[in-house]
């Protein structure tokens, strides 16, 4: 596989990332096997853009988000980081100290903004919070960041004193968004942030997001199950099933020429807000694979309509086919597959 | 349209929540009219009342909500072999909750299936035991016999092995499975009217396809009609030949599905379509800050009742003096397109 960025290099780039979550059964709490969350999971990200990982649930999406920031410690693989501080660092070795100081410019949001928010801190506590842990900040100086970061998102500074049970879904968002903010971050993986929102609020937070990139030239990697707010965010799209990344491409070249029959599928299933009758249609029979237990070569083959005999036995290698499009499928080139769209109508 | 085709009509429907902070006004005034064996879908953001239109005509409104005024008409279709030609008119409203007629009807003429595949069902029972419980509450059958019938539904839903799942328990069957064993349970008796509160929200995209798909199958088999409920326009673009639009208890725009995506009147129903990322834009992006058209500020929280048009305060062709005044009544613009809003009302 060439270095997929020779030219640039890139802010992150996680190169056989995995992550295996022990099954333990009987009175000895003995390990019987291993649910492979994230199985040889490879990417990069560059400065100011947004990469879209997106997958069904239980494909790892979440995990591998949570990885990158050692809220996982992966089972193995290498995370490199270029942080402004501690220069190009692997994440998944750094000591406590260092993970402190990385945390300072890799962020994160989450999907529950109900959960997420403890109900007992005020805004001022909430969003100051990663600045008085680190001692970046007291006081009055404290405030006026907090401040800030509050009008940074669109809310107001007097709501500092409040509590979150005070907020909507769509402003509890905000104050995740704000929280995240508050050190001056360089990368921020949002893990599902609009999944829990109606479609008028979804726009608002995506709106919001894209503009906070701009202005603070942020990176984001957005994990999420909608590939239409997917497709709308990111500039580049990574799809992930059981635990490995299948296809991963710029927006525009995946969603209208996939590589990947997984991706033309997935693609192909979404409800689209258009009443006319599409041309093609597919729908996949059975379900997604155990990560427990996946199936012999492609993890796909079972549901794949495409299969041939070498799919069964032998797993296809993540190639770039073309300049940074890249795919896991043994006849990516062979295949025709359809896109989510025509272009011309 | 014929009358006799109508299924369900509600008249002026109010359901309220009598709390201590006030009164929730779920449901504010719906007219809405279903016709026999086709689907209509219900599309609205959280709390606009949707399900609760729908948990009315049930009459499961949860306490402390009920029922404050308005009627809901059930058009009652003659059974197969019935000698007479003549529907029974039933009004909802006006039955008890509990009563006999009112259980005749909720689970057997007209069922739902629920959002939650992992909570709907009882967890300590087999799904064999819960939908023969179905059919021998509302058929004269035996349980030998209600068993078969459990399984020829079940095999209907294409769930694998029916003789064999039938004696599984819900959580043996993964998200999927599950939605279509409720499916299975709600057909059970042949409804005339299925209400379908957002089945597939919880369901990942290639298991949403064949539920979907499984829904359009058996409607064109048992031809009942399907009141669909979701926020998914996407959804609602796949399945309904009717839709309405919903906001804060009322029903601001009434047509078929081509003219909601297409010729959309209603300014909240132009906005919500603004709303959603398309997927097109995607492919054939130029400007990488393209952004999203936004619906200006949020949904009034439930307890302040806005004098005129509820959506005025968010509306950007709000017509000072009127809108904020006074309340606008459903206008017949064409004979199958109906919309709430004063921009249509003809000059005085």
């Amino acid at each position: 596989m060439p270095d997929p960025v020779a030219q640039e290099e890139p802010l992150l780039e996680v190169k056989n990332l995995k992550k295996y979550f022990p099954i333990r059964r009987g009175f000895f709490k003995r390990i019987v096997g291993y649910v492979r969350a994230v199985d040889d999971v490879s990417l990069y990200v560059k400065e100011g853009e947004t990469l879209g990982l997106v997958g069904e649930s239980g494909c790892g999406k979440t995990t591998t988000g949570r990885c990158v920031l050692r809220a996982f410690l992966p089972t193995s693989g290498e995370i490199w980081f270029r942080d402004p501080h501690l220069g190009k660092v692997d994440v998944s070795k750094l000591d406590e100290k260092g993970l402190t100081q990385v945390h300072l410019s890799m962020r994160m949001i989450f999907q529950d903004p109900y959960a997420s928010l403890n109900p007992r801190m005020t805004l001022l506590e909430i969003v100051g919070a990663p600045l008085r842990a680190m001692k970046l900040a007291h006081g009055k100086e404290l405030e006026d960041r907090v401040a800030e970061m509050l009008g940074l998102v669109g809310l107001r500074p007097e709501y500092m004193r409040r509590y979150p049970h005070a907020f909507s879904g769509g402003q509890r968002q905000r104050i995740g968004l704000a929280r995240a903010l508050a050190p001056y971050p360089k990368f921020i993986v949002c893990d599902e942030p609009v999944s829990a929102l109606d479609v008028s609020v979804q726009a608002q937070i995506l709106n919001l997001l894209r503009d906070l990139q701009g202005q603070m030239g942020l990176t984001y990697l957005f994990v999420a199950h909608d590939l239409s707010v997917v497709a709308h965010i990111s500039d580049r799209v990574a799809v992930m099933y059981v635990g490995k990344i299948v296809e991963m491409a710029t927006t525009s070249e995946l969603f209208a020429s996939p590589k990947h029959p997984y991706t033309e599928a997935l693609m192909l299933a979404i409800p689209l807000p258009d009443p006319n009758p599409r041309e093609k249609r597919i729908l996949l029979t059975g379900e997604v694979a155990n990560p427990a237990d996946p199936p012999k070569g492609c993890y796909f083959h079972p549901r794949c309509m495409y299969v041939k005999d070498i799919c069964k036995v032998e797993e296809p290698v993540f190639e770039e086919i073309s300049e940074g499009h890249f795919v896991k499928c043994h006849f990516s080139k062979e295949l025709s597959l359809g896109g989510a769209v025509r272009i011309s109508r | 349209m014929p009358e006799d085709d109508v299924l369900v009509e509600f008249k002026d429907l109010h359901t309220y929540f009598h709390l201590a902070e006030g009164i929730v006004r779920a449901v504010d005034g719906v007219d809405l009219t279903i016709n026999r064996r086709q689907t209509i879908g219900i599309v609205g953001e959280s709390g606009c009342g949707k399900s609760m239109t729908a948990y009315s005509l049930l009459r499961i409104v949860p306490s402390p909500g009920r029922i404050e005024r308005g009627e809901i008409l059930y058009y009652k279709p003659p059974r197969e072999g019935a000698s007479h030609n003549i529907t029974d008119v039933i009004n909802i409203t006006k039955l008890k909750a509990n009563s006999k007629e009112m259980r005749d009807i909720r689970g057997n003429q007209i069922s739902m299936v629920f959002q939650e595949p992992m909570t709907a069902m009882s967890p300590v029972r087999t799904i064999g035991k819960q939908i023969t419980e179905v059919i021998e509450l509302h058929q004269q059958v035996d349980k030998k016999e209600a068993r078969l019938k459990a399984i020829e539904i079940l095999a209907r839903v294409k769930l694998p092995k029916p003789e064999r799942t039938i004696d599984d328990y819900p959580f043996q069957l993964s998200g999927g499975m599950r939605q279509r064993a409720i499916i299975a349970m709600a057909l059970a008796c042949r409804p005339s009217l299925l209400i379908a509160d957002e089945p597939t929200t919880a369901l990942d995209v290639t298991t949403e396809a064949q539920i979907l798909e499984l829904m359009r199958s058996l409607q064109e088999d048992f031809g009942m009609a399907i009141m669909y409920i979701t926020h998914n326009l996407g959804v609602i673009a796949e399945m309904a030949e009717e839709v309405a639009v919903m906001y804060l208890g009322k029903v601001v725009e009434q047509t078929d599905v081509k003219s909601i995506f297409f010729s959309p009147l209603h300014p909240y129903t132009h906005a919500l379509l603004a709303s959603i990322p398309q997927l097109r834009d995607a492919v054939t992006k130029v400007d990488k800050a393209r952004r999203l058209q936004v619906i200006s500020g949020m949904v009034p929280d439930p307890y302040t009742r806005l004098k005129g048009c509820a959506f005025h305060p968010r509306c950007p062709q709000a017509i000072p003096g009127t809108c904020d005044q006074v309340e606008p009544v459903a206008i017949q613009v064409t004979p199958s397109h109906l919309v709430r809003c004063h921009l249509y009302s003809p000059a005085p």
